[in-house]
């Protein structure tokens, strides 16, 4: 056992930033943000086994415990990313071609939905993860110890996993999997592409064709089970073992009108549906709040494109969803929508926190802001029992600023995750 | 019963298009279309509905009162091939049958075009999907209200359709040929690369279609007989197919040449559905008496011709030597500019072919309503039908005429003096929003020191929607 924890402690000084995790650590007189109950002015945090054994204003510090002075530190529970491919190095998440792009001419001509195009319904996050990739210790830096990691690639893109922002292997990584079905509309050549489906219409008849047989897999499964002879096996098929095990798909939307497709269409489906996107839904709050559909804003606020002619006059509407779209969370939030935020290719700590920054600019209450980057993605993924909050019992993933988040002068003094403790290196 | 009614249209309000209103157009000259013209003429609309038709119309008290002295009111146009308002692709292109995909699944109510087709008078269309595969996509009638949102906008109680294609664009087998001279690898092809071929792909959908009745049928029986066998798979291509079959869904064949309609109808008759509609169909004048004799309708254009071969053998008498033979023929836009005018494409049919006014009207108002099947519904003005109704200044088949207004069940949509009034309006806001957006960019440049550090660039807009193509990232 020992000799377990030299190498472990070995490995973790062997990387920057890492400390050697001691069984229990009291974060003490800290101004304590639980997200799930009251504020704590000045409390202490223990944590223990990587869990949360503690968190209260009297409480009594075991004697074996690392102390750390929180006097000037704020405590939340860690930042979760609603949605990325943290965690899944570049090479790993470009499996299924590259996106958008249709240079997939070594591959056979798909000639419909029977030869299954861009299925990837049965790639698991939790099988790619790796400790390596660069983007987490930049949201650690942001304050993120968590993320809701997806596979990339294809009109199924895969099953999500909830994962750390570190850990030793991959598997020490994850939290929860599978959480979630990726889904994302290819469209090519204006539906005039190489393979099917190249047409926006043609992505959504495929979706649909695809849970329609996944109805007939488990009823044909059903039938034969119970009633072997006389009725030909059902062929085991690996796209829709993988499409079975999704509890929740997340369907991209930006648009008021791509808005309202995704919630008829998620309706249709008959499978619980997450929005991702969200730019314009400023036009839609009150039908998202009715559809009671959660919705993932991403952080990459429309701009003004880098390139492209420097003439061309955007339409009214496009100038609209530039200003408006940094409020959307704020919106969201006070009409009682459940959202969460997301990275959308947002990756250095510098620019996280200027993104978050501007919602909250844009009117969305910081308190909100914090449910939104914790528990709201938490309850949004169905883990809420384990992560989100500080709580007794919960997993020790927290983020320790000094001063309060948000603010331009904070920084984030450590993260733990797992109950280890990391240290982001200034400037970055 | 009054409060019911309150209640379901304090709904339809919050839908949008709910007309409550009670309007009383005043002594216009009403072209109804179906019935002739009534000078000095008023009509009343409540409830969405046309009323009352005559000289002498009362209204009640609180009826909105438009004096349409010396203006002309027609019944709301109706496009008959129309492929506006459709994200992401009109074709799907990538396959011989995509009868899968359906433009139900993507119209976009924002899309200008929509409000530019309803300044023209536009108050229906019939969007198709393209004609790059013998069997395209499924077809949606829509109502131009907008708006509001694309469930909204469907036309209620319409019958769906398919699109078909024939000859150049399907054998052009859906992917942009490479030219003799460039470089680079090959082209993979798909099927079909003739006009046998376009043929061959019918055919062999329909004996799927047909095959897959049979298995839910055998399905179904053995069901009956208490057995328990394993559920067919359902086909999303070939469920619209059997819908043809069984004359739930109209087919609209895109087609140029003669020889090809009649190879069309004859496929039609042998496997045993209907062609509802003829699209283009520059060759009809030559087939005109089979057409007629198959009961199908003609949606053609005026006088535009020549842009490609198979389009060449035509003459803008098409329409009316068509409708002499006892075609019901329509003239359709297929183009985003050309449904912006579609009352001055009729009038072309009383220089070419000598049809009558009321013959030339129906061209864009009962002639595609009886087509699409929604003339009980729309197409002219009639007691009872929706009050979707156009008031132009001048009689809409004189060149100079403007629509002044348009409604739609009985909801004004489209008012010239309002747009025009709000315009300067408009543009100040734009420029604010420019000027407020720019001086954020600049003040952010400077915060934060550099570009690089900025969220990347967003896909260009222009007017078309944004798609999220990227994925998860």
């Amino acid at each position: 056992m020992k000799y377990r924890w030299a190498i472990l402690a070995a490995a973790l000084l062997s990387q920057g930033g890492f400390a050697a995790a001691p069984m229990a650590i009291a974060l003490r007189d800290a101004h304590v943000v639980t997200v799930s109950g009251p504020d704590l002015p000045k409390a202490t945090v223990l944590l223990r086994d990587g869990l949360i054994q503690d968190v209260g204003p009297n409480i009594s510090i075991p004697a074996d415990a690392w102390v750390i002075d929180g006097t000037g530190f704020t405590v939340y529970p860690g930042f979760i990313n609603g949605l990325s491919t943290w965690g899944i190095p570049a090479q790993e998440s470009e499996r299924g071609g590259p996106s958008g792009t249709g240079q997939r001419a070594a591959e056979p001509r798909v000639s419909g939905p029977e030869d299954r195009p861009e299925t990837n319904s049965f790639e698991r996050a939790a099988d790619l993860v790796n400790p390596s990739d660069k983007r987490l210790e930049a949201g650690r830096a942001a304050g993120f110890t968590t993320s809701a990691t997806f596979p990339s690639g294809g009109i199924f893109e895969g099953l999500g996993a909830m994962v750390d922002l570190a850990g030793e292997r991959g598997r020490d990584m994850v939290i929860a999997q599978p959480i979630g079905q990726g889904i994302a509309f290819r469209v090519r050549s204006g539906g005039m592409g190489r393979s099917f489906p190249s047409s926006l219409m043609g992505n959504i008849a495929y979706i649909r064709q695809l849970f329609l047989d996944l109805d007939q897999y488990k009823e044909a499964k059903q039938i034969y089970n119970a009633h072997p002879g006389g009725n030909r096996r059902p062929e085991y098929d690996h796209d829709l073992e993988g499409l079975a095990e999704s509890p929740r798909v997340l369907l991209p939307a930006d648009e008021a009108q791509q808005i309202d497709r995704t919630l008829n269409f998620g309706h249709e489906l008959k499978v619980p549906s997450v929005i991702y996107g969200a730019h314009e839904a400023y036009r839609r709050v009150e039908a998202v709040k009715q559809a009671n559909v959660p919705v993932l804003v991403s952080l990459k606020w429309p701009q003004k494109p880098n390139e492209g002619d420097p003439h061309e006059i955007p339409d009214y509407r496009e100038l609209q969803i530039r200003e408006q779209a940094p409020a959307v969370p704020a919106m969201l939030a006070k009409a009682g929508v459940k959202f969460g935020f997301y990275s959308d290719g947002v990756d250095s700590a510098e620019d996280l926190k200027k993104a978050l920054k501007k919602a909250i600019d844009a009117g969305l209450s910081r308190a909100d802001a914090i449910r939104a980057l914790s528990l709201n993605v938490a309850e949004i993924y169905g883990v809420s029992d384990r992560l989100g909050s500080i709580e007794k019992g919960k997993i020790a993933n927290l983020v320790i600023i000094k001063g309060e988040v948000f603010d331009a002068k904070s920084t984030v003094e450590y993260v733990f995750i797992d109950g280890k403790q990391f240290r982001p290196e200034r400037g970055k | 019963m009054g409060r019911k009614f309150s209640l379901a249209c304090l709904l339809a309000i919050t839908a949008g298009y709910c007309a409550a209103e009670t309007i009383l157009i005043r002594n216009a000259t009403v072209l109804t279309v179906t019935k002739g013209a009534l000078q000095n003429g008023s009509v009343l609309v409540e409830n969405g509905k046309i009323a009352a038709i005559g000289k002498n119309v009362s209204a009640p008290a609180d009826a909105t009162v438009v004096d349409a002295t010396g203006k002309y009111l027609m019944p709301g146009i109706i496009d008959c091939h129309s492929h506006t308002a459709i994200e992401g692709g009109v074709n799907e292109g990538t396959i011989s049958d995509s009868s899968m995909v359906n433009i139900k699944d993507v119209i976009d109510p924002y899309d200008i075009n929509i409000y530019r087709a309803l300044a023209g008078g536009l108050t229906v269309s019939n969007v198709l999907h393209g004609s790059a595969n013998a069997i395209g996509g499924q077809t949606v009638v829509i109502k131009l209200r907008w708006g509001n949102t694309a469930k909204e906008m469907l036309f209620e109680g319409a019958k769906p359709g398919i699109k078909f294609a024939l000859g150049e664009n399907p054998k052009r087998q859906g992917y942009p040929a490479q030219s003799f001279f460039s470089q680079g690898p090959a082209v993979e092809r798909r099927f079909p690369g003739t006009r046998m071929g376009v043929e061959q792909v019918i055919r062999e959908s329909f004996t799927e279609a047909k095959n897959y009745q049979a298995t839910w049928k055998e399905y179904n029986d053995k069901l009956a007989r208490g057995e328990h066998p394993i559920p067919p798979k359902r086909d999303l291509r070939l469920e619209p197919l059997v819908e043809v079959l069984e004359g739930k869904r109209y087919v609209h064949a895109h087609c140029y040449r003669s020889d090809e309609i009649l190879m069309l109808m004859r496929v039609a008759d042998e496997i045993r559905f209907k062609i509802r509609t003829f699209q283009h169909v520059l060759e009809g004048y030559k087939v005109a008496k089979e057409i007629a004799a198959h009961g199908a309708g003609a949606s053609t254009f005026s006088d535009w011709w020549g842009y490609k071969i198979e389009a060449y053998d035509a003459t803008p008498y098409n329409a009316a030597i068509m409708t002499r033979k006892g075609v019901v023929v329509s003239l359709n836009s297929d183009s985003d500019e050309l449904q912006r005018h579609l009352n001055l494409e009729a009038a072309k049919t009383m220089r070419y072919g000598g049809l009558s006014e009321t013959e030339a009207l129906a061209m864009v108002t009962i002639n595609p309503a009886k087509q699409l099947g929604i003339d009980d519904k729309v197409g002219s003005i009639e007691v009872g039908k929706s009050a979707d109704m156009v008031l132009f200044d001048r009689h809409p088949l004189d060149n100079f005429s403007k629509p002044l207004k348009v409604w739609i069940d009985g909801h004004e949509y489209f008012d010239r003096d309002k747009d025009l009034e709000t315009r300067p309006e408009f543009q100040r806001k734009k420029k604010a929003l420019e000027e407020k957006l720019k001086a954020e960019e600049r003040s952010g440049a400077a915060k934060q020191g550099s570009e690089e550090s900025a969220p990347g660039p967003t896909p260009k807009r222009a007017g078309a929607p944004r798609l999220r193509q990227e994925g998860i990232q």
